[in-house]
Order: structure tokens, then sequence, then C-alpha cells
């Protein structure tokens, strides 16, 4: 999916946890999430860290939007 | 005789199901599940089966590989077994992650099953021989069958024919090899020669593999101008899941309205939940915002970071969906977003 929409001209960033994956189906732009069944906000900890775990990301993946790169590439990110 | 380990995650281990797909690495002395089918049809005992939860593989790799590795330092076996994941992508990629490392380590033999569409196939064909399998635990007998004939070849010490012959996925790998009717190469140079020019199908003795990649789209100049939407394979919809988009395999996908919406409410209130059948739905049906994240899109909305939230988001359920539905899936999607003069995406897996 996420090949289809950059070929149709989106800048598009997938957010996953397996990267190995994203990145042998073609994804350009990735930012690594943290699980697969919670990748934004592990339910064990407090809706705070959730919050705050899930809007660090989501601002990383539109940092890797307004970012040029040459190769496929994955954001890091630090909580 | 012969010493085998077989790696199973927590499902064909017997723990249980997505529920327990957290469940830490462990290794017991003695044929658990699957396990015992191999045993039967090796010509080698199973002394320990690996048990692993697909989703602590998935998550904390690393870790995962160092626990198991320590297990087996102490273990003497000549061969690794690894599944069969069939097409459950968790399952093929925990395989050939715990099987290339183990192949590196300790220099043995091992071998897995996937079937073609599992994303295990591409990453790990060249680590470790994969063999192709059927989609679902169905094909469990025809398939470790399969695996072990193979093994036996390699326990028994047999000459190995190339990839093609013994059926595993080619791993690239070249190896000098003596045709039985010895035809030399610069024969067979110029009779591939003579086909292409006369326009008549060849082959290749050595094929070129091919790379898929995507023109990367160029960076956007101004978020603070631009619409974002959200797009998921994680199976997040409305709770009576108005376009029936299946659990797995799904061919179906939906858009849904979320104006005026700070946040996904979740599935107790009535809003939304998860259909997705390959990993566990408590957390995303209690606040489906770890899956599709309208709320912190929100946020940035509010704060001017990004110009606009698009109105809809879109779903699909990526589990057991074959390459070929998820891209006609991604091109509908992607038209959708051109006629709404979307200019960026966020998709969110799991």
């Amino acid at each position: 999916m996420v090949k289809e929409i950059e070929k149709a001209g989106f800048t598009v960033v997938q957010m996953a946890n397996l990267i190995p994956v994203a990145k042998t189906v073609g994804a350009n732009r990735m930012v690594p999430t943290i699980s697969i069944p919670y990748p934004l906000g592990d339910p064990s900890t407090s809706k705070e860290e959730q919050w705050e775990l899930r809007y660090h990301r989501v601002g990383v993946a539109l940092d890797a939007l307004t970012t040029e790169i040459e190769e496929q590439k994955v954001f890091d990110v630090e909580i | 005789m012969k010493k085998a380990v077989v790696y199973l995650n927590q499902f064909f281990g017997q723990i249980g199901g997505e529920d327990v797909a957290d469940h830490a690495p462990e290794i017991r002395e003695e044929k658990v599940g699957a396990a015992m089918l191999y045993d039967q049809l090796l010509d080698a005992e199973v002394t320990h089966t690996v048990i692993c939860g697909d989703n602590f593989m998935g998550s904390n790799t690393e870790e995962a590989v160092e626990i198991i590795l320590d297990f087996l330092k102490d273990v003497d076996f000549d061969i690794f077994f690894a599944g069969p994941a069939f097409q459950a992508g968790r399952y093929g990629m925990a395989c050939g992650e715990i099987g290339k490392a183990v192949k590196e380590e300790f220099d043995v033999p091992v071998i897995s099953s996937m079937n073609i569409e599992n994303p295990g196939v591409e990453v790990f064909k060249k680590d470790i021989y994969i063999f192709p399998g059927g989609h679902s635990a169905a094909k469990m007998r025809d398939d470790v069958k399969k695996i072990t004939d193979f093994g036996n070849k390699i326990l028994n010490g047999e000459k190995l024919l190339p990839a093609e012959e013994e059926g595993y996925y080619k791993r690239g790998i070249r190896h000098q090899y003596f045709l039985e009717d010895e035809t030399p190469a610069y024969e067979r140079a110029i009779d591939m020669l003579l086909k292409k020019i006369n326009g008549e199908e060849f082959e290749s003795e050595l094929p070129i593999p091919e790379l898929d990649l995507v023109e990367i789209a160029p960076a956007i100049e101004d978020l603070s101008e631009t619409t974002i939407a959200l797009v998921t394979s994680g199976g997040i919809v409305p709770v009576d899941n108005p376009d029936k988009i299946q659990s797995a395999s799904a061919t179906r996908w939906g858009k849904y309205d979320i104006s005026g919406m700070d946040r996904l409410e979740n599935r107790d209130s009535n809003n939304f939940k998860t259909i997705h059948a390959g990993y566990d739905p408590a957390a995303a049906d209690a606040d489906p915002n770890v899956v599709v994240p309208v709320d912190a899109m929100r946020k940035y909305e509010e704060e001017g970071r990004i110009g606009k939230l698009h109105d809809y988001f879109y779903s699909t359920v990526g589990t057991g969906t074959t390459q070929k539905e998820a891209a006609r899936m991604g091109k509908e999607i992607a038209q959708e977003l051109q006629d709404a003069n979307v200019q960026a995406v966020i998709l969110t897996s799991t």
C-alpha cells in the first residue's frame, strides 16, 4: 500500500514495528513504533506516558515528511 | 543418532494465542506440539523445542535472539528447524531472525517453510533454506515432510542439488557445478546469444535479482500548508464494521469520517475498534489512537504545525493480505487521496 501511495506522488511515511518488513516491501521513509498490537502507546504505562510517546513519534513522522532523502531511511525516535 | 532443535511460536508451541504473543523465549528438553511430527519424520532425534511469542521476537528481536542463543550454547545439535510459518508474517520473520542467528553462531544447517506471500521469504531466503509452504496449518504435515526430507538428505550426507531442483527459494548463492551433459560454457553462451538474436526465449545462468523500489517522493516544504491523511493496515473501523472488511486476507478497505473528532473514541463507547485478526485487539479496542493517532494529529493541527488533518482516515487489514490485493487497495486509496487534494500520508501498520 505504501508503495502505491508513493507511486501516485504522495510524500508518505510508514510507522511500523517490523521495520525490516517495511524496508523489504519498499517503504522509503520509516518511523519505528513500539509494538504490533499497540504501535503508539503501551497500555501498561500511564495515559500521560502513552500520549507523550505518541505525540513524539507522530512528530518524528512529520519531520520525516519534510526531510529530503536519497535512499530508504529509518528516522530515529527518542521515546 | 543425530540431534535436531525445533523453533515454534507461542501458538504451535501450545502456550496460547494472540493474548500470549508477548511470551518470552523458553527452551524445553522435550518435543512440544509440531516438534513431535519432526521427530517422527527425521533421521534424527528432536531433543529440544524453543518457543517464543511472535510479538516478543518482533518487538525485542535482539534480546530474544540473545536469550535463545544463550539457551543453545550448551545444547549439542546437528540441524535446526523453524516453523513452518505458513502465511503468518510475524512468525515468518521470527523464524528468519532466529534461523539466521543460529546459522551464524553454530554453523548448522537451518531449514524453514513459509508461504510465498510471507514477508520472511524475501528478507531471509538468502540466509537460510526456506521451502515454499501452504497458507495455513492445514498444510502442516505436507510442509514439515518437505523440509524434513531435505533435512534428512543433509544429515545423511547426500549430494545437494541447486535450489530449483531441491525446491527451496533461491538464495542467490553461486556454486561451481558441472552439467551432466558437460556442455561447455562457450557453447551455452553462443546458444543463448543465438536465441536472443532470433528473439527466442532463453534462460540466463546469472539472473540479476530485481529490486522493486519506488521513486522517493520529494519532501514537503511547508507542513503548515499541507493536508495530511492517516491510512492504516491495523483494521480500525467503526464498531459495526460498515464495509465488512475481512479480519484476515482482506480485499476491502473503508474510509471513515473524523471531521470534528478530537480523538478516536473506543469500543466501549460504541465508536471505533479493530477487526484485525492478526494481533491481540485489547489495546486498540481500549484506545484506537494507539493505531490511528488522530489525537496527536489534532494537537499538531491546533499548534499550526500541519495545515489540516484530512477529514477521513482509510483502513484495511494487513494480515494474510496478498501483495496483489494490498497493491490494488493502495492504488484505490491513492486515487481517493488525489481527488481529495491530500498532499501527504502517514501510514501506520501493525
